[in-house]
């Protein structure tokens, strides 16, 4: 099946020779129009998700549905070839089912538009925008059950519907959508506010297609990716051997006492064709945290990964797409099947750029970062107020940004695009709580030539009865340094109670009750280190432990002797780096501070205070419904 | 018989302006800037100016000036060493910012953070701590706090900044820190947070202020000092200091709140344009400054500058509302270079600065600059004398470029070409971000050049960008003083007032905006601006209860009385479905009052040209050697002062006056209007004609434009000086 589209005017688009000043016009244009995108949004949406943190994510891609500026890649060549029915001038699709546009949202509280951009009766672009919903219902507040076991129980699900026909807001089904959620205010304002957004963008394509004629701006378009396609095989041929990488990393558990489940993938080259294989990688997950990954969306995680390393001028869109193969096995954990529950996919997502770190970095050592703040871990606290008042917070976390061969790794930073955390001010404004602490937490950051970032600890103080979920990883694995980096440090999350006492809260749960008065400690994690601590300059070790990021016994496991005025004692440096450097032996490509996986579990509860996951069980699955 | 005088310093010159109130001639003057004391300048300067106008200094009442102080002070990170104290727990709210890594997915692996204004070694904690409605929820520890603030000044901190959790609720915790600061640390400047931006977000408040702390003692010496030494030349001056968003601040208010002036020189100059271009018919506009060490770029769409709620200097960006102006490092005074590496040629952003200059100066400079490349290509002619009489040295300037042509293995003359050309890349790149980065076809625009420098790569620029005509005003580096001193006296009085509509009432809105204007009269009425001359407008910051944006709705207070709170919430409601196709069902939240009062601008008469036939040959004054797009050209020389309003000037020429000089390419000709603007169009072609082309997107239908003027009308430009121009209808 596949959709139908209507055209008043069927000429068809051609391609004509542009030239290089308004291929440049065109595509800074389009680049605005895509930053104006997110302004609208941000302006006008209501949940503190979208609004304060920009969980979302805006294109615009060709008639063709290529994406010529964004950066979640293309899915409207999926959502066509999925969707059975017209696509007309004045019709917006709507979307939250994972399994019907093969992963280009992961999980439902993902609500994707689309909007095909006409001018004249013909199509001449697409704009659309996904953005992660505070709650779309189901079973806990924050619609992300970490027991979940199958997508029913996740809260409500839109397959591709058109919700505006022909110009008009399809209201009943509309309200059908926005009964199912516990804020629904907070919906209709984030879906508004999407819908504006990719209104402007649709203008501001029907600006150009006027401004510079129809063949102009499909030719620049055309262009564009031509671009980029010529530049990434270059950058392919250069960067990516024809030997195979392997790598693997982990999710340390899947919120029901079972973990660490294992990603593997293997990387080469075949002439100008980069392939990655994830053969190896574990079956899917009984519960929610699978994560049903969209071949084109990593490719565009690759993509823009070997960009930034390697050459960060390149502009980046969908024309290398050809260019690369990516093989996922069926039934597991990046590509489960339906209807497995995908809900808690974060960790699996952030997961992926450990992995391409990992990968890319092996045939260009120099190049190669360490692991860092790769998830985007919740809390979620909700409940009613004293004045009966329901109120339902969801946030999410920062962490350190690994160590790079270009420098340290912030302290307490997103590693998301445009992500930025909720001002404190504002949540206790709106929420029944109070922000006691917010620092990042010293030596949390895995010491290298470029320290790690540190990890960030935020003290919640909850001033109403309520509960709590969870949705945390690294936990139990660390986030790995290189070239003689160390690893940084794992995540925890300590409840003190009203009356004193203190539990340890496991990485992902729900339902936790919270009293008045109790406080939480959610200690996020810290940067892997890149390079070898032991180069790293001592008056640079001295300026940490002066501005506190790093404590005098931290200084110690870069070789530096320090006092607490930073002042370096130069003679027991060297003498304790020689001492270090001789105990150590050589340095590690990777560590990843355990031995391997038993050994890790033989010392978690003592670590950690939590019980160590068990191995995995991989229920059978039912056939793809 | 009263004068105000209009005052900019740039890196290289101080321009000032004189005007008389009643009659509105005008004198200019123009002198070297004295880096090391500005103030120097400035009184070299109005010595200067006077004596042109035969008036004795007293007769001066209002001085505005436009300062790059604090600008230069955070580009050159030359601040405050820094103390902060934040709450218990947010010790590195500076460091954690707002945990935004910039440049999109994968971003992170290129960012390198930059290092906060107050290092955290200077930040200590007060325990203590405000709720979100302003209770106090544990009262301050004095005792802690003494010990701790004992420690910094054991650093040495030269500025403080107190910025507390919700102290935009409630400031008394910070006040109470002033006041123990005072006994602790005798002699350091206190900035609250509370006081210079009293807003909602921590870290927001927090950077702003610090940035108050870090150019604090540099900008209240500097105005201190200059209020002291014009006091002793004139009893009755009033000094006032341009602010970044074109308005306009007392001596007293810019050295307790020196944020808000991070652009003031560079929004003089946006002012000035405008003014001039207006006038010539040119209401969309590249404007361009160029001075000594950086080039400063702006867009006017329909007569108004674009404004941004935020300023922007280096990688610093603090809340305050400034016009939007881009900076790049590439001036007269920037150093060519060629790297050992590469071989490339470079230039800037490293620059000569005043002192010693460039070396055709002949002050020990022996860098090779732009300002020395166009003395090698004939551009700025032996016979000019910049200022007025300072000789420039061929012989010096050809041995500086020398240099990079021995680099390149070039000859001195394609040498000095080539730092031009690289220089003018520079320049575009700017102008394109505030053009075709934002949607604007340059080619829709006219280019306006000023500085002393502007007028030499206008022609250049303009055929880059495709931007017709090059619009050279006389006198083009003063015009910077020109637009401070036709800057309208103006004031605002703001609360934060956070109020769903069902918990306050019109009465209560209405006596709050009524003794915010109070305020800012009183304000006004002590830079001498009489009542009856003041307009006064009301503004309400308004949103749905919940959302983050706000609409900056204006408000009339007799409606307000007649029809209650509807007076605020309709136009609000029009405006958001106007800009954003929807309006919701939510209940109005009142979130900041404003009162916004303003003195009148004043008339200014720019003497009008006498008209003349279209053959310049009476203004020329000689013949000039230059090299021009890698060709040998014989140019006409031109004294601007005896160019007539009619006048055609072929290229390729120079023409000369006291504050700059303006090259006319070769295919490219000059018209002399009746203002006295030298307007460059290419040979047979008159361009697009940015005059009559309205810019195809129009600013009232693009959200962003719109809402952002519309969310702060507030920092809206001053009102132009009323023009009378004889020579214009």
């Amino acid at each position: 099946m596949s959709a139908k589209i209507i055209q008043r005017n069927t000429k068809r688009m051609k391609k004509v020779k542009v030239d290089s000043v308004t291929i440049d016009i065109i595509e800074s244009a389009l680049r605005s129009a895509r930053y104006e995108m997110d302004t609208v949004l941000f302006r006008t949406a209501m949940s503190p998700g979208i609004r304060e943190q920009h969980d979302e994510f805006p294109m615009i891609a060709n008639l063709e549905g290529k994406m010529v500026v964004g950066q979640f890649g293309s899915f409207i060549n999926s959502f066509i070839e999925g969707y059975d029915g017209t696509i007309e001038e004045g019709d917006i699709f709507m979307t939250s089912d994972p399994y019907s546009v093969n992963g280009a949202v992961s999980h439902a509280n993902d609500w994707l538009l689309l909007m095909p951009v006409y001018k004249g009766g013909r199509l001449i672009a697409w704009s659309a925008m996904f953005g992660h919903m505070t709650d779309i219902g189901g079973k806990v507040p924050g619609s992300l059950p970490t027991d979940a076991r199958q997508i029913y129980e996740e809260g409500i699900c839109v397959p591709p519907i058109k919700i505006y026909k022909g110009g008009q807001l399809q209201e009943d089904v509309l309200k059908v959508i926005l009964h199912n959620c516990r804020l629904p205010m907070w919906n209709l304002s984030d879906f508004n506010a999407i819908v504006a957004a990719l209104k402007t963008a649709g203008i501001r394509c029907v600006e150009l297609s006027t401004r510079f004629g129809d063949d102009v701006f499909y030719s620049a378009m055309d262009a564009m990716l031509e671009r980029n396609k010529r530049a990434m095989r270059e950058l392919i041929l250069r960067t990516v051997p024809e030997k195979k990488q392997y790598f693997e990393d982990y999710v340390c558990d899947d919120g029901m006492g079972m973990g660490p489940y294992k990603i593997a993938c293997t990387m080469w080259r075949e002439g100008e064709k980069c392939i990655f294989d994830f053969a190896g990688t574990d079956p899917q997950s009984v519960g929610a945290i699978n994560f049903l990954l969209n071949d084109e969306m990593f490719k565009m995680f690759a993509g823009v990964y070997m960009i930034m390393v390697f050459d960060p001028q390149i502009l980046f869109n969908d024309g290398f797409y050809d260019l690369m193969d990516v093989r996922i096995p069926a039934g597991t954990l990046l590509k489960p099947l339906k209807p497995a529950a995908l809900s808690c996919r974060t960790h699996a997502l952030g997961r992926i750029f450990d992995i391409l770190g990992g990968l890319l970095g092996q045939g260009n050592p120099a190049f190669m970062c360490a692991a860092g703040f790769s998830d985007s871990p919740h809390i979620m606290y909700s409940g009613y107020r004293s004045t009966g008042e329901w109120y339902q917070l969801f946030q999410i976390g920062f962490g350190g940004i690994p160590g790079k061969p270009f420098g340290d790794g912030p302290d307490g930073h997103s590693l998301w695009p445009s992500f930025t955390n909720v001002p404190n001010e504002f949540l206790e404004s709106y929420f029944p709580l109070r922000i006691e602490t917010y620092e990042t937490i010293a030596d949390s950051g895995g010491p290298g030539k470029n320290r790690g970032g540190n990890a960030l600890r935020v003290g919640y103080r909850f001033l109403e009865p309520g509960e709590i979920s969870i949705h945390d990883d690294r936990w139990l694995t660390y986030p790995w340094g290189v070239n003689g980096g160390l690893p940084g440090t794992r995540s925890r999350k300590l409840l003190t109670r009203a009356d004193g006492s203190e539990e340890q809260i496991p990485a992902k749960c729900d339902r936790i009750k919270v009293e008045a008065g109790d406080l939480l400690y959610f200690d996020t994690w810290g940067g892997g280190g890149c390079g070898d601590p032991l180069e790293r300059e001592p008056e640079r070790v001295a300026f940490d432990v002066d501005a506190g990021l790093v404590t005098v016994d931290g200084a110690r496991r870069y070789g530096v002797v320090v006092g607490l005025d930073a002042v370096v004692d130069l003679a027991a440096t060297t003498a304790l780096r020689a001492k270090m450097a001789k105990e150590r032996g050589a340095v590690k490509l990777f560590d990843r501070g355990f031995e391997s996986i038993d050994e890790l579990k033989g010392r978690c509860l003592a670590e950690t205070a939590l019980p160590a996951p068990r191995q995995p069980k991989f229920n059978r699955r039912g056939k793809a419904a | 018989m009263s004068y105000r005088l209009g005052v900019d310093v740039g890196g290289t010159f101080t321009d000032l302006l004189l005007v008389n109130e009643s009659t509105g001639q005008t004198w200019t003057a123009k002198v070297p800037s004295t880096p090391a004391d500005q103030s120097i300048g400035v009184l070299n300067g109005i010595a200067r100016v006077c004596e042109r106008a035969g008036i004795e200094a007293d007769k001066i009442e209002h001085v505005m000036h436009g300062t790059t102080v604090a600008t230069n002070t955070v580009l050159t990170g030359t601040g405050a060493r820094c103390g902060l104290v934040t709450t218990k727990g947010y010790r590195q709210v500076m460091q954690i910012a707002r945990s935004f890594v910039p440049g999109g997915l994968g971003g992170w692996v290129i960012y390198n953070k930059s290092l906060p204004m107050a290092p955290l070694s200077c930040t200590i904690e007060a325990d203590e701590r405000v709720g979100a409605k302003g209770e106090i929820v544990r009262a301050l520890d004095e005792q802690h706090l003494r010990v701790q603030l004992q420690s910094l000044k054991a650093r040495n901190i030269e500025a403080l900044t107190v910025s507390l959790i919700n102290a935009y609720a409630n400031d008394t915790h910070e006040r109470r820190i002033r006041a123990i600061a005072a006994v602790e640390l005798p002699g350091i400047p206190v900035s609250l947070s509370s006081e210079v931006v009293p807003e909602m977000q921590e870290y927001e408040r927090t950077v702003t202020t610090v940035a108050n702390s870090y150019v604090r003692p540099k900008v209240q010496k500097y105005v201190h000092n200059l209020q002291t030494k014009l006091g002793q030349k004139s009893k009755n001056v009033k000094l006032h200091i341009l602010r970044s968003d074109g308005g306009l601040a007392s001596a007293k208010s810019s050295e307790e709140y020196p944020v808000n002036l991070l652009m003031s020189g560079p929004a003089g100059g946006v002012t000035g344009a405008l003014w001039v271009a207006v006038q010539a018919g040119f209401p969309n506009l590249l404007t361009v400054d160029v001075g000594g060490t950086s080039t400063d770029v702006a867009l006017i769409m329909n007569g108004e500058p674009r404004l941004r709620r935020e300023t922007t200097i280096g990688d610093v960006t603090v809340r305050a509302s400034s016009v939007d102006i881009r900076t790049v490092g590439a001036g007269g005074g920037s150093i060519a270079h060629v790297p050992e590496l590469t071989k490339a040629l470079r230039v800037g952003p490293q620059s000569a600065g005043a002192d010693p200059g460039p070396a055709a100066y002949g002050r020990g400079g022996c860098e090779p600059t732009v300002t020395d490349a166009n003395v090698v290509l004939g551009y700025l002619p032996e016979m000019q004398r910049l200022g007025g009489d300072m000789e420039l040295n061929r012989t010096l300037a050809n041995t500086a470029v020398k240099k990079v042509g021995d680099a390149l293995g070039k000859n001195v003359k394609d040498a000095a070409l080539g730092i031009y050309n690289i220089v003018n890349e520079n320049m575009v790149g700017a102008l394109r971000l505030v053009s075709v980065e934002q949607g604007h076809d340059p080619r829709d625009y006219a280019l306006i050049a000023f500085g002393g420098a502007g007028p030499l790569h206008a022609n250049a620029l303009s055929r880059l960008l495709g931007s017709w005509p090059s619009i050279i005003p006389p006198g083009p580096g003063v015009l910077c003083a020109l637009g401070d001193a036709t800057t309208a006296v103006r004031d605002e009085s703001s609360r934060t007032f956070i109020r769903k509509f069902a918990d306050t009432s019109a009465k209560e809105v209405h006596d709050i905006l009524s003794a915010l204007a109070d305020d800012a009269a009183r304000a006004l009425e002590r830079e001498k601006v009489p009542r009856a001359q003041m307009r006064i407008g009301y503004q309400v910051d308004i949103r749905y209860h919940g959302q983050g944006l706000q609409l900056t709705v204006a408000v009339d207070l007799k409606e307000l009385a007649k029809n209650g709170l509807a007076a605020v919430s309709g136009p609000f409601d029009a405006e958001h479905k106007r800009l954003f196709t929807f309006v919701l069902p939510l209940e109005h939240e009142v979130v900041n009052l404003r009162a916004v009062v303003q003195g009148r601008g004043i008339t200014i008469d720019r003497p009008a040209l006498a008209r003349g036939g279209p053959d310049p040959k009476a203004a020329a004054v000689g013949k000039q050697k230059t090299y021009m797009d890698g060709r040998d050209y014989m140019a006409t020389v031109y004294d601007r002062a005896k160019l007539k309003a009619g006048n055609r000037v072929a290229g390729p020429a120079i023409v000369m006056e006291m504050d700059s000089t303006t090259v006319i390419l070769p295919r490219h000709h000059g018209i002399v209007d009746k203002a006295g603007n030298i307007l460059i169009y290419p040979d047979g072609n008159k361009g697009r004609g940015a005059a009559s082309a309205a810019p195809r997107a129009k600013p009232k239908a693009s959200p962003k434009a719109a809402a952002k003027t519309k969310a702060k009308p507030k920092s809206k430009p001053t009102p132009k000086a009323k023009v009378r121009s004889k020579g214009r209808k």
